[in-house]
């Protein structure tokens, strides 16, 4: 944090609460670390539930039957491309370009959109296939996992949402940074648990024949 | 009006389920008068404004403490009132008799009662103490995230809504308080019981989750400067410990619960017998934190133990690393041990074989923290308050309760004992002492920091003699009951077997725990109406720890000038050993949130969500969810959510409160 | 007025002493008073565990009332005050390292008795076992004897002297069925198949039940098991194989409606399967081969 450094001219009580309000912001920050970790904890058990459920086909089709790997890997490739295009976002934040955060926010948003669009298009595919939850306990824990994080999506859409309204009206400055900091940690998280709803689910489900 | 239209409009909502038997209406009556009473008492006394300016809105967690406390004491009055159903039914259905309740009623009692009781009555208190005390305690003006602290409370409050509103509209689980399936499933389910269990836990479940969150980032990063972790007050570190608990538990619960809602209101098939469901996965994900959830209880009473033996004993806490070394040791352990409660499930022996161990060991660090509370007496100067005799309580019904939980945590011995009446009194033993008695001892302890008097000692030592003798009365026949095959949740049992004798003397210790509990209200009474009689000032017991420290009543921002501590029961030395003020530095502007509604907006948000999915009134959720999110959104818009005291407002204000040590 | 107060207190506590022990010597305690080698062992389990923990726990009732008493602040030969002592590695030491030997010796005894005790080891015995499949019902149970080609709800009979190899599943919410003289419990589930082994030693009836919450008619999941001879065993078994109704997929079916309280009652020739029908109708989709 260059702007903290305090020079002659810095009156050292303001330094004082810069610090403080800097503090401030790690506790925030840290607080949402902590919140990641419980909803680590919650696809944990739902990871934990579909490794349970996963043979439990009870007469209706496996994953081999229904998922389609490059359908999956390209849901994969516009999530992963959105979480970098979020990075960006934050670089452009970081150098203070009002504009430029906005339009890697938009580009994040459309991507992640997209994600969900495929998403939800492959599970209209299953419905209408006869494939719905009531299935099986593999379905149903499939739609469970993998609804999950379609759900966690959509709150970060609607959050990506709101704060690019936020950035286009107050522009950057302590607290939207802090809050796109947050937004960022969050969609890199999703991000990461997709990785392994695409391993664990699509990859090994696909080979499991 | 097309009535077709109107019943899709109210899901599955009708008159029907508005009760019928007079045990049952007289429940919902009393669901409904208390409220008016207290809507007309309000409006008589024109307190309206001076409950919402001060107690509604406020951000200040001290108040939201009390708010908890108050809301957790009206449940326990509930869930005794469900106690003293469900004794006076075991008394008298014997052979012929049926008694007063049908069976439905009887089992959603009893679900009733464990629910309330742990969700609504230990979770309220020890959430209410937590509140009030560790921010004095490590020298902070507030917690971490005091909107979302309101948020909490008002989810948790929400919660408390839903379940009651259960006796007026539609009907209880009466499943258990777990709701194992396929029993809780729609199957053997159907009506909306369930669903009120399920979404009353989930949302005051999500309110205990933020403030864990909150609580262990309060602990962890508000500490005043100088307050390292192993400076802490034992209480923090039981609180810590907790918390951490909450975080890594509480989110299973909340999938746990979602997944079976599912199952009951989507047709997937999680938990269901057929149809590719595993119920046994549901056991083990309930347990996964229904274990920890003891431990969560537990350990902040733990914390209030080695607050009050120190202080009353006028001496440092024994063996201070023991204690923390103790309870991370029960933290880690709590997550390894959930199978010891379905070791009958037919697991292979090495499986029951591991979890028992893994039981077993917990009884060394709470067995360390025991001796560490008797040697921390020894060598002191006992000032004989009631605190100490609650925790004298405590240790002789704790560690009875122990060797109870040690014996059933050896697999081929709980297959004798799972389930049965031994079951009940051990849990209640370990419950009730380790959490109940903590939090009564707490009340005693704090009340007069907060309120400027003391609570009358006589009338405290008769309500801990009835509570101790009522309580040896209901739960010691209950081990016998236990070995004489004797289950939890019978409604009626053959004459033959001999058991109603200890049913009775059971119920007669009830009578004595009420006797107990009226006593508290009485003294409660008592000691206000003589106030003036004995005033307490800011530091009645000798305290050791930063917030007796601070003048009484405490100011809304708790500390004018933040304390300086360099070492454990800082203000005690300070008495002790002269030296430096706590308080140093100069003064400095404080900012202090606004009080605001929206928290409880969100919450009834939530209670709206939830009351249209257990009656499946589908135009409805997606309205209360909306609201909930909107406003979170328009919070965050919020530019000026704090206001600023100056530093010479701040001088001001010190002066007139009075300044602390 | 004090002395007499604890004369008092102490009368009473004899007088409750006194009164509970005259009741507990009347009455059957089945878990303490085993009729079977799995639940004898069980008990003296349990006998040794609670002595080996009371190595721990008298020291700290005494302590505990030892040091209340002695260190209270107005007892005038109160012990020493030393308000700074607050640490001794030797004590911590000690109350770290005892218990934990404590509860390594309960754990090297549970590990083995776990593996000893499991419900699924056979009993040893001359005698050939009986198997019997157990099914609870809402709210009822049903023995199945395959080879005796009999059924019976809410009681059973079985030899003395001879184990019984139960197969139990259930076609209802979970219950666990629980004989406590006998052996303690097990979970019946359904779609899925547990055992447990048992064995009675003495003749007698002895009084079973559920042990898990399973609906309204929960409390009347009570049943009999009767030890009998071998000889009246078996003119049990032909008496109920000749003079019951056959109990055909129909008669399971009308027998699979709820009900409670259910008084005792026989089925002869159990239609072929119908145990393993009874899990299979959860495991596999409907109309394909399950008869139920």
């Amino acid at each position: 944090m260059s702007d903290l450094v305090p020079s002659a001219q810095v009156d050292v009580k303001e330094v004082n609460r810069l610090i403080e309000r800097n503090d401030e912001d790690n506790t925030t920050i840290f607080g949402f670390w902590v919140y990641l970790m419980t909803d680590c904890v919650l696809f944990g058990s739902l990871f934990a539930v579909f490794t349970v459920l996963r043979n439990n086909t009870f007469g209706g089709p496996g994953g081999a039957v229904l998922f389609s790997l490059p359908y999956a890997l390209i849901e994969t490739l516009s999530l992963l491309t959105s979480s970098f295009t979020c990075g960006l976002a934050v670089l452009s934040a970081q150098r203070k370009s009002k504009k430029q955060t906005v339009f890697w926010f938009v580009v994040t948003f459309l991507l992640g959109a997209t994600f969900l669009g495929l998403e939800l298009t492959e599970f209209h595919k299953f419905i209408a296939g006869g494939n719905s939850w009531h299935r099986s306990g593999f379905l149903s824990s499939y739609f469970a996992l993998v609804g999950t994080h379609g759900l966690h999506i959509t709150i970060g859409l609607i959050w990506i949402a709101v704060m690019t309204g936020f950035i286009l009206k107050r522009g950057i400055n302590g607290l939207t940074m802090k809050r796109i900091r947050m937004l960022s940690l969050f969609w890199h998280f999703l991000d990461v648990v997709w990785i392994f709803i695409f391993t664990i689910v699509y990859l090994f489900g696909a080979l499991h024949a | 009006m097309n009535l077709n239209v109107f019943g899709s409009l109210l899901g599955k909502l009708s008159f029907r389920y508005l009760p019928h038997d007079p045990i049952t209406v007289s429940g919902a009556i009393m669901m409904v008068l208390v409220p008016i009473a207290l809507v007309v008492f309000l409006t008589v006394t024109k307190r309206w404004k001076w409950l919402y300016k001060e107690w509604l809105t406020t951000l200040d967690p001290k108040r939201i403490g009390v708010m908890y406390i108050v809301v957790a004491v009206a449940m326990g009055l509930r869930g005794l009132s469900d106690v003293i159903l469900v004794r006076t039914q075991q008394a008298i259905s014997v052979g012929n008799s049926h008694g007063i309740l049908s069976a439905s009623h009887f089992q959603q009692i009893v679900s009733a009662h464990g629910t309330i009781m742990i969700f609504f009555v230990a979770m309220g208190l020890m959430f209410g103490m937590i509140n009030m005390i560790v921010p004095l305690q490590i020298g902070a003006r507030d917690v971490a995230f005091p909107f979302l602290n309101a948020t909490s409370f008002w989810l948790f409050f929400a919660g408390m809504v839903l379940i009651n509103i259960s006796l007026v509209i539609g009907d209880f689980s009466a499943t258990g308080w777990l709701a194992y399936p396929p029993l809780s499933e729609l199957k053997y389910s159907p009506t909306v019981g369930v669903d009120y269990w399920i979404w009353s836990l989930e949302i005051a479940g999500a309110g205990s989750l933020l403030s864990g969150i909150n609580f262990l980032v309060t602990i962890l990063k508000k500490r005043v400067k100088g307050m390292s972790l192993m400076k802490m007050p034992m209480f923090c570190w039981g609180v810590l410990g907790s918390m951490s608990l909450v975080a890594f538990a509480f989110p299973i619960l909340t999938i746990t619960l979602i997944l079976l809602s599912l199952d009951r209101t989507l047709g997937t098939h999680f938990f269901t017998a057929g149809g590719g469901g595993n119920m046994m996965m549901y056991v083990n994900l309930i347990w996964a934190w229904g274990h920890p959830e003891v431990y969560i209880l537990i350990l902040p009473a733990f914390g209030v133990f080695s607050e009050i033996v120190s202080t009353y004993a006028r001496k440092k806490l024994f063996g201070y690393t023991s204690m923390v070394w103790a309870i991370w040791s029960i933290v880690v352990l709590s997550f390894i041990v959930w199978l010891h409660h379905f070791f009958t499930m037919g697991a292979g022996s090495d499986v029951n074989g591991f979890f028992g161990i893994m039981t077993m060991i917990i009884a060394v660090p709470t067995g360390v923290k025991l001796f560490n509370w008797l040697f921390t007496l020894y060598k002191g100067k006992l000032n004989f308050k009631t605190p100490l005799y609650w925790f004298i309580g405590f240790a002789i019904i704790f560690t009875i309760g122990g060797m109870a939980g040690v014996l059933m945590a050896v697999p081929p011995i709980d297959f004798q004992l799972h389930n049965s009446l031994f079951l009940i009194a051990h849990f209640h033993m370990m419950i009730v002492s380790g959490v109940l008695f903590g939090d009564f001892a707490a009340i005693v302890y704090w009340l007069p920091k907060f309120t400027g008097f003391k609570l009358n000692e006589r009338l405290g030592r008769y309500s801990f003699w009835l509570w101790l003798v009522g309580f040896l009365m209901a739960f010691l026949p209950l081990y016998v009951l236990g070995f004489m095959g004797a289950t939890r949740r019978l409604d009626h049992y053959s004459a033959s077997l001999g058991w109603q004798p200890l049913f009775i003397v059971a119920a007669i210790g009830v009578v004595f725990i009420i006797g107990g509990v009226v006593m508290m209200f009485v003294q409660l009474g008592y000691s206000i109406w003589t106030r003036k009689k004995h005033l307490a000032g800011s530091d009645p017991w000798d305290g050791r720890t930063l917030e007796w420290s601070l003048p009484t009543p405490i100011p809304f921002y708790n500390f004018a000038r933040l304390p300086h501590v360099t070492s454990k029961d800082p203000f005690w030395y300070l008495k002790h050993r002269g030296g430096h003020k706590i308080a140093q530095g100069e003064y400095e502007p404080i900012e202090i949130p606004k009080n605001t509604p929206l928290a409880m907006v969100i919450a009834a948000g939530a209670f709206i969500f939830g009351f249209s999915i257990v009656w499946h009134i589908w135009w409805l959720a997606p309205i209360g969810l909306l609201t909930s999110i909107v406003t979170i959104i328009v919070r965050s818009m919020d530019e000026h959510p704090n206001f600023v005291l100056s530093a010479s407002e701040v001088k001001q204000l010190d002066e007139k409160y009075g300044s602390a040590a | 007025m004090h002395k007499a107060k604890r004369w008092l207190i102490a009368g009473i506590l004899l007088l409750v002493l006194i009164v509970s022990g005259v009741y507990l010597s009347r009455v059957n305690i089945p878990v303490l008073e085993p009729k079977g080698p799995i639940a004898d062992k069980e008990f003296r389990l349990l006998v040794t565990i609670t002595s080996i923990m009371l190595i721990v726990v008298i020291p700290v009732f005494v302590l505990l009332f030892y040091v209340v008493w002695r260190y209270r602040e107005d007892n005038p030969r109160r012990g020493k005050y030393v308000p700074e002592w607050e640490h001794s590695r030797l004590l911590e030491g000690l109350w770290w390292i005892i218990p934990a030997i404590l509860i390594t010796i309960v754990s090297v005894i549970s590990w083995h008795a776990t593996y000893a005790l499991n419900p699924y080891n056979p009993i040893p015995s001359k005698n050939k076992a009986i198997d019997i499949q157990v099914i609870s019902m809402d709210w009822k149970w049903l023995f199945i004897y395959p080879r005796q080609h009999i059924a019976s709800v809410n009681l059973f009979e079985m030899p003395v002297n001879t184990p019984v190899h139960f197969y139990l599943t259930s076609d209802a919410p979970m219950n666990a069925f629980w004989l406590p003289q006998l052996s303690g419990q097990i979970f019946t589930m359904a779609g899925m198949q547990t055992q447990l082994y048992i064995m009675a030693n003495v003749k007698g009836s002895y009084v079973g039940r559920s042990a898990n919450i399973s609906g309204i008619g929960f409390a009347s999941m009570q049943f009999t098991a009767k030890a009998v001879s071998n000889k009246s065993f078996n003119i049990w078994v032909n008496n109920k194989r000749n003079s019951s109704p056959k109990l055909t997929i129909a008669a399971y079916k009308a027998l699979d409606r709820p009900s409670s309280y259910v008084a005792p009652r026989y089925y002869s020739d159990p239609a072929k399967g119908l145990f393993i029908d009874v899990i299979g109708k959860y495991i596999i989709p409907a109309g394909q081969g399950v008869a139920l």
